[in-house]
């Protein structure tokens, strides 16, 4: 597909499509980025926030910057595993985004990876630099055409430079028919603060990650939330890891999955202590909707100093009757109380998403 | 406005009420004493429509409707108000959803001016972006259930212990606005007390003292409340059984 210059030339029922999994109309964003199979069709920051951030395809921010090959597979290992090394050898573009030094983007950047063709293997790289006490949101949507298929490698690799945050919610809009693996890490610098939130609320055929933190910095903080709804078959192997090394780390790990319609997720975590003190809490809490789906929960902590503080608690099971008649006692129908409880368990409004992306 | 006849209850599989008759007329407060185990919390359990209180027989009428068999949630939309002793916490679900549902309102709707008066009121105003019930204290916890029955705005209120696990002063926001909601709205209640504190802050017209599953003593809450001060319930455990 050629460039375009806008959103609006997006064809409707691609942009309808991302528009399920976070994407935005242009003008409430600080930057757009939108990538369909094999290139980068647009890649645009908004004039008001020109100066402070810069959003490109990067196989041309690799041409533009030599330097910042040296960022490229820095936190993920090119040989970890057949999916990183196909990445590398067939990768097609990705997104760079970068805040500049001290810039404070109050609107959200955005960027789409987006899957047209039936049975496409798509392999992309991004990466993602918050200079120097730099403050900025990210939305990135990776969506599909409806009844299509195919696979999505993405690498992402994320730096959050001293006294940087960065937020990072990525929303997934995948079908029955695909096959997901995202493989990223962050590595977060001297009290920089970096937060994730990973939202996929529709089937998927097969999906597997294990995004990983590296609090190196002194003071530094990593958050990861994630709200999975696997459902009709789909099989979802997920978790987050934190390696906390920096003194005065902080972590903490959220998941919230559900189940139902034969499908299977597995929500693991792990927070590692490797300097102290270092703080980290994990919680994985899941909701089994029926008898034909199955919720495998592995929260891990190691820790290897004794100033150090690391929790975990997990709990899988149905909705919990006494939620259910407490609302019912306020006059909602039994349908209606489940409805509500789901609802909140998958409460996305803690990530300030529109409402376009909900149960 | 409610009237219960020689009720039976079970909790799984075990008879807790073994024949309870109770006659609230509209407009009035009763207050329920009775020894710990002893099925207050059963009576209104059963009177809410709580999934696992079975009547096994008798009936209980509200506003003349029989509501033996209908389900909690059409008789809160009859007009029965609950506050539970221990509200239970629900991830997600927030203080605001909660006042929405209890005044059936639409999920984007806001508070009008009035409510967010009360809201005020009963200081919880921090606390309706917050889950209902998570990390509340005992106080916070009674007010916002207080809150949430004077949205869904009943002709009769249950009361499990509103004095028990709080502070004076939440005790007597609480108080002071049920009874004005009573006086304002003519509502009845039937307010379940252990130490018979309720009472210094709100208006009741008759006692009872529930003992093994039975109603005694229904006279003067005060009264009822100075013999259990005196004597404990060893007196209405000697009428229980001479009954």
């Amino acid at each position: 597909m050629k460039k375009v210059n806008s959103l609006t030339e997006i064809p409707h029922e691609i942009l309808e499509e991302a528009m399920k999994a976070g994407i935005d109309k242009e003008e409430g964003r600080a930057g757009s980025f939108f990538h369909i199979d094999h290139s980068t069709v647009m890649s645009k920051v908004n004039e008001k926030f020109e100066g402070k951030i810069e959003v490109m395809d990067i196989k041309d921010a690799l041409g533009k910057y030599g330097w910042l090959e040296d960022y490229r597979w820095h936190l993920v290992d090119k040989n970890k595993d057949e999916y990183t090394r196909a990445a590398d050898r067939e990768f097609s573009g990705g997104y760079f985004l970068r805040i500049l030094k001290g810039a404070k983007v109050e609107l959200p950047l955005q960027s789409c990876l987006f899957i047209s063709e039936k049975g496409l293997k798509q392999r992309v790289h991004n990466i993602v630099i918050a200079e120097e006490g730099s403050e900025a949101s990210i939305i990135t949507g990776c969506a599909l055409h409806k009844e299509s298929s195919g696979e999505h490698v993405g690498i992402s690799e994320f730096f959050v430079k001293k006294g940087a945050k960065l937020n990072f919610t990525m929303i997934h809009n995948w079908s029955e028919e695909t096959v997901v693996r995202p493989r990223s890490a962050a590595l977060v610098d001297d009290g920089a603060t970096f937060v994730s939130n990973y939202i996929c609320m529709n089937p998927v055929k097969d999906l597997q990650m294990y995004p990983k933190a590296f609090c190196k910095g002194v003071g530094s903080t990593a958050s990861f939330n994630s709200i999975i709804y696997a459902k009709d078959g789909s099989k979802i192997d997920v978790g987050s890891a934190v390696e906390l090394s920096g003194k005065n780390s902080r972590a903490e790990i959220v998941s919230r999955t559900m189940v139902s319609g034969d499908s299977q997720i597995i929500a693991r975590g792990m927070l590692e202590g490797i300097e102290s003190p270092a703080k980290g809490h994990l919680e994985c809490r899941g909701l089994i909707l029926d008898d034909n789906s199955r919720i495998h929960a592995i929260p891990e902590i190691i820790g290897s100093k004794k100033d150090i503080e690391l929790s975990h608690e997990a709990a899988v099971g149905k909705i919990a009757e006494k939620e259910i008649t407490y609302l019912m006692s306020r006059g909602l129908s039994h349908d209606e109380a489940m409805s509500t409880i789901v609802r909140g368990f998958m409460d996305v409004g803690i990530m300030g998403l529109s409402k376009r992306v909900t149960v | 406005m409610l009237s219960i006849s020689n009720l039976k209850v079970s909790v799984s599989g075990k008879e807790i009420l073994h024949g309870v008759n109770l006659e609230i007329p509209e407009g009035e407060t009763w207050t329920m004493f009775g020894p710990n185990g002893s099925g207050k919390t059963t009576l209104m359990m059963a009177i809410s429509g709580m999934p696992g209180y079975s009547v096994t027989s008798g009936g209980i009428t509200f506003l003349g409707k029989d509501i033996t068999k209908l389900a909690m949630d059409g008789r809160a939309k009859l007009g029965i108000g609950t506050g539970f002793q221990q509200p239970p916490e629900i991830t997600g679900v927030k203080l605001r959803d909660m006042i929405r549902i209890c005044s059936g309102k639409g999920p984007k709707e806001d508070l009008s001016k009035d409510e967010r008066k009360l809201v005020e009121k009963l200081r919880l105003s921090e606390f309706l972006d917050r889950d209902i019930n998570a990390g509340f204290s005992g106080g916070e916890k009674k007010r916002a259930e207080i809150l949430q029955l004077l949205f869904m705005k009943p002709k009769l209120l249950l009361l499990d212990e509103p004095d028990s696990g709080v502070d004076i002063e939440s005790l007597r926001l609480i108080a002071g606005e049920v009874q004005n909601y009573i006086e304002k709205s003519g509502a009845s209640a039937l307010i379940i007390t252990h130490q018979g504190e309720v009472l210094d802050y709100l208006k009741s017209e008759k006692g009872c003292v529930m003992v093994d599953g039975r109603i005694h003593c229904i006279k003067n809450p005060k009264q009822v409340l100075d013999e259990i001060r005196t004597v404990g319930y060893q007196k209405c455990i000697a009428c229980h059984k001479m009954a």
